[in-house]
């Protein structure tokens, strides 16, 4: 079990990528972008990039807005 | 006006009315006001996915992708740190280079705290962004924008939401005379007629959110908008007459009745 900060909330998952969270969080990645420790994190490295105990992880996409 | 385009950073725009998609009771008068507007740029927000709450709908789902541009927004960012930060988040949510770059001075006024500004712009725009600056209207603020590589200037015609209208249009008219990218008035207002002064003074686009999704039928003021952005427009390139303090009789003094 690892410790994830995620979005400001803390969550304990056994998900090894960052893919596999998503989908344990029910995100659809098409339309967000992720941010891992500060850095960007491209859509193509989901499936590849694996997460670490106290990564922190921001997830955004488009809301309305003027 | 078939062939007077607004060009921003190479790419052709027919409506010079940009609209912003927040403050709508629901996404289907959003969409509608939107239609309504006639814009082809609409502005959005990035923001935090609500984890514990997944049950939201997606506004893209209500923007159709291949008949409007994105303009994400940098909205709440107070540092040019925040600012950057959320610019490539847009950016890879996006698969667009186009931002709104706003780095905000304080909550009360919501006016642009240009020394950030300016620090995030020279950022960006290194980083191959097409930065449109939400500013004050200070020409040589919009001056430095332009020189450091951003692909238009938004000076505000008055605070975000307020519907004043265009306060300062002698600022605007050197802006104007400052810069050669487009100056487009992002905020401030309120009406129609705001609208279609901007435009008469001869800048080259108007972004608002507020003055529709706030008015009492948004959809009606959205068209009100997309009329007086093209009536200015219109006129600015029309040439109006010299204002003068007396009158001059538009009917032949010649032959009136004896």
């Amino acid at each position: 079990m690892k410790l994830i900060k995620v979005n400001g909330e803390e969550k304990e998952t056994v998900s090894m990528f960052v893919s596999e969270f998503l989908e344990e969080l029910s995100i659809d990645p098409r339309p967000v972008a992720i941010e891992l420790n500060r850095e960007i994190l491209p859509k193509k490295d989901y499936k590849t990039t694996i997460l670490n105990d106290g990564d922190q992880l921001e997830i955004v996409w488009f809301v309305s807005g003027g | 006006m078939e062939k007077d385009k607004l060009l921003i950073a190479g790419k052709e725009f027919t409506s010079r009315l940009m609209v912003g998609t927040g403050k709508y009771d629901d996404y289907v008068l959003m969409a509608k006001a939107i239609e309504a507007s006639g814009a082809e740029i609409v502005t959005v927000a990035v923001r935090r996915v609500n984890i514990s709450d997944r049950s939201k709908e997606s506004l893209l789902d209500h923007i159709d992708l291949k008949k409007y541009t994105l303009l994400p927004n940098t909205a709440g960012c107070y540092s040019a740190e925040d600012a950057v930060r959320t610019c490539r988040l847009a950016r890879e949510a996006g698969l667009s280079d186009f931002v709104k770059l706003e780095v905000l001075g304080d909550e009360k006024t919501l006016f642009p705290n240009n020394e950030e500004l300016l620090k995030a712009a020279q950022i960006l725009v290194k980083e191959g962004f097409t930065v449109l600056p939400y500013t004050s209207d200070d020409p040589i603020v919009c001056k430095k924008l332009q020189d450091i590589g951003c692909a238009a200037v938004m000076p505000l015609g008055a605070p975000i939401g307020s519907g004043l209208g265009i306060r300062n249009p002698y600022n605007l008219r050197i802006i104007l005379e400052s810069v050669s990218v487009p100056v487009i008035v992002d905020a401030g207002v309120g009406t129609a007629s705001d609208a279609a002064i901007a435009m008469e003074l001869g800048c080259d686009g108007v972004l608002m959110n507020t003055a529709i999704a706030g008015a009492t039928d948004p959809v009606a003021m959205a068209e009100a908008m997309n009329l007086a952005v093209r009536a200015g427009r219109l006129a600015y390139l029309a040439g109006r007459i010299p204002r003068k303090l007396y009158a001059t009789a538009s009917s032949p003094l010649k032959g009136v009745i004896e």
